[in-house]
């Protein structure tokens, strides 16, 4: 065996501390399509980045290519200064949660976790693995071997094994995919306590919009190989700038409008004969075609003739066509006179009697809450991805 | 009903248990009779096939008969170097078919199971053939032998070894190479101790293939008798008692080595 293979640090700890990672025009082409085209991120140092998006755009991809295991076609990754472009996956501070855990079935979970530490001829291996595993509370199960535990138990000896390496950057590609929804959430929860609690770079690929917004500072949506809008999950929500956000992050109701004038910090849109007032900083379009925004739960209902708590943007005309209760909200489908279903959910507060189905309905929303997209944009675009 | 219900019990519990000792009796009778032959002293009989009285003759004098020592020896020598060649080879093979994408590979796959379809006569007069036009002819003997002896367990390995690679989670790798292992420390780390029981088990089939193999080998060796050859040849004449202490032996040893396998996976994962 070649042991002096294992006994060479390769990895030179930086001493300033994490580093910015940045990927400059990152392009990966495969024989019959192109999985990532010209991708420009910089992910700061030291927050939780979430990279999300459907199954096929590239996500994953990207992912490989950071940490080493895929080659990219052009462009480049860079660690601060250091160029890692080309660096073989065993030289680069970066280590990788796989999405179906990798363990070695043949090592027990303490030999598991050590691995790297062995690779790279670090002292005292046990009293950190010891450490690493009261961490992800599995210090008890250290001799077993990773076909004897559940999948929550694997998930957490693979957190382990790539943590204990202090990777400047930890990648977690869909990690939570194979549990069930319940130990997902306090996974979610779990992990991204360890994050705040060790300070690395974390990069979590992920096609469950909740579990990035749950978990991530900064949420990077990609759809066909580009990035199509980045930022905190709250801004993506409340000011998507494409149809794809719109309905990928959540849902949205689209109506088409036309530009009426965009003057001061107002833009005003013609909507099948309403006149609805936009936000500048939240129309991404100023002139012609487009489509008026809203999320449903933003959306106010009320029988016809009652006043709505709202100012502007009050239609008249609707009919509830469906009413679905879910406990917590009602979610209503009310059919607008130019013939369109808008979604509007109302929180059960118990302030009104719930809704008959044919009831006839006034529908309002406050202006700030509204967005207008470019009407060249797919109106499904995103609509329909589901997990 | 209940009548019909209490038989159907007693068939359950009485009928299969008894037939499945039946199977197992049938299996194991050769065997136990090897053993029992190893320890007959059949020297006031004519009747080779009888036993006689209870002896530790034929242990203690194992390599009485004329050449059989000698026959077990070279079947030993070209079993284990047949081995090592074919199992270092078919590895070699299986990871270049699971693991690479080249002009033929399908086609190499169908083909790997040919020499193990065709009959053990055809293949043994056409290597025949071979050596012979390659110039072996009146040289025949361990060379040729432990040529044709590899060509034939090759493919067992190379299938053995490749269901076991096959079977080998690819992210495996990459996650050792993603914790710091370079190429070759990934190989010894991680992908041989997980291949490991598939070249194991290639092996002990490739011995046990090379060791009892008569057609082929009787066609290709010559003079040289190896230890099947042997026990045809006095076959005639009456098997000499010995020969079942070499049969008891070498069950002894495929014992000792499953055995062994057992308990050291048993170690490996505490209950």
């Amino acid at each position: 065996m070649s042991l002096a293979a294992d006994r060479t640090d390769t990895t030179a700890r930086p001493a300033e501390g994490p580093r910015d990672l940045r990927l400059a025009a990152l392009t990966k082409e495969f024989a019959t399509f192109t999985a990532v085209r010209s991708l420009d991120l910089t992910v700061p140092a030291g927050t939780f980045f979430a990279l999300l998006g459907p199954s096929g755009c590239g996500k994953t991809t990207t992912l490989r290519m950071v940490a080493g295991l895929e080659t990219p076609t052009s462009g480049t990754i860079h660690l601060g200064d250091r160029d890692i472009t080309w660096e073989k996956p065993y030289r680069r501070p970066v280590n990788t949660v796989f999405q179906n855990y990798a363990l070695f079935p043949h090592l027990d979970i303490h030999e598991n976790v050590a691995f790297g530490l062995r690779r790279r001829g670090v002292k005292d291996v046990d009293q950190q693995v010891q450490e690493m595993l009261e961490l992800v509370e599995l210090e008890s199960q250290a001799r077993k071997k990773p076909p004897q535990m559940s999948g929550g138990q694997q998930q957490r000896v693979a957190l382990a094994r790539a943590l204990i390496n202090r990777p400047e950057v930890l990648l977690l590609d869909e990690p939570l995919g194979a549990l069930d929804l319940k130990l997902r959430r306090s996974m979610q929860i779990e992990i991204k306590r360890i994050q705040e609690e060790v300070g690395l770079t974390f990069v979590h690929v992920t096609h469950d919009q909740e579990e990035a917004m749950t978990m991530a500072d900064t949420i990077a949506v990609m759809n066909g190989g580009v990035i199509e809008q980045m930022g905190s999950p709250t801004e993506l929500y409340e000011n998507p700038q494409t149809t794809f956000v719109a309905n990928f992050l959540g849902q949205s109701n689209l109506i088409a409008g036309t530009v009426a004038s965009a003057e001061g910090d107002v833009v005003r849109v013609d909507m099948h004969g309403t006149q609805v007032s936009i936000p500048v900083d939240r129309a991404h379009t100023r002139t012609g075609a487009g489509w008026v925004g809203i999320r449903p739960e933003k959306v106010l209902v009320a029988p016809a003739g009652e006043p709505i708590d709202a100012p502007g943007n009050h239609m008249t005309g609707g009919v509830v066509t469906d009413v679905s209760f879910v406990g917590v909200s009602t979610q209503y489908l009310v059919r607008m006179p130019w013939g369109q279903e808008l979604m509007a959910f109302e929180q059960n507060t118990g302030r009104r009697k719930i809704l008959r189905h044919g009831a006839e309905v006034d529908v309002s929303w406050r202006p700030e809450f509204a967005f207008l997209l470019p009407a060249d944009q797919d109106v499904r675009a995103g609509a329909f991805e589901e997990d | 009903m209940n009548v019909l219900h209490r038989v159907g019990r007693w068939i359950g519990e009485h009928l299969v248990l008894a037939a499945g000792v039946l199977v197992l009796v049938y299996m194991f009778v050769p065997i136990a009779v090897v053993m029992l032959m190893s320890f007959n002293d059949n020297s006031k009989s004519r009747n080779v096939y009888a036993f006689r009285d209870f002896t530790w003759h034929n242990w203690a004098n194992v390599c009485q008969p004329d050449g059989m020592c000698e026959a077990v020896l070279r079947s030993v020598v070209i079993g284990l170097s047949a081995t090592l060649v074919a199992t270092i080879l078919g590895t070699l093979a299986a990871f270049a078919l699971v693991r690479h994408r080249f002009l033929g590979r399908s086609s190499m796959n169908t083909i790997i199971f040919l020499p193990m379809a065709s009959p053990e006569i055809v293949m043994g007069s056409s290597l025949l053939a071979l050596f012979v036009s390659a110039g072996f002819g009146g040289r025949l003997g361990m060379v040729t032998i432990f040529i044709a002896h590899v060509m034939f367990c090759l493919s067992f390995v190379i299938v053995t070894v490749k269901a076991r690679l096959a079977g080998l989670d690819g992210n495996l790798e990459e996650a050792a190479m993603d914790l710091y292992a370079s190429e070759s420390t990934t190989f010894w780390r991680v992908t041989f101790p997980l291949v490991f029981p598939g070249i194991a088990a290639a092996a002990l089939l490739s011995f046990s293939l090379s060791f009892d193999d008569f057609i082929i080998t009787n066609l290709n060796a010559g003079q040289t008798v190896t230890f099947p050859m042997y026990v045809w040849g006095v076959a005639q004449r009456g098997i000499p008692m010995q020969v079942n202490v070499i049969g008891t032996i070498m069950f002894l040893v495929a014992l000792a080595i499953v055995v062994g396998n057992m308990l050291a996976t048993r170690r490996k994962q505490p209950a």
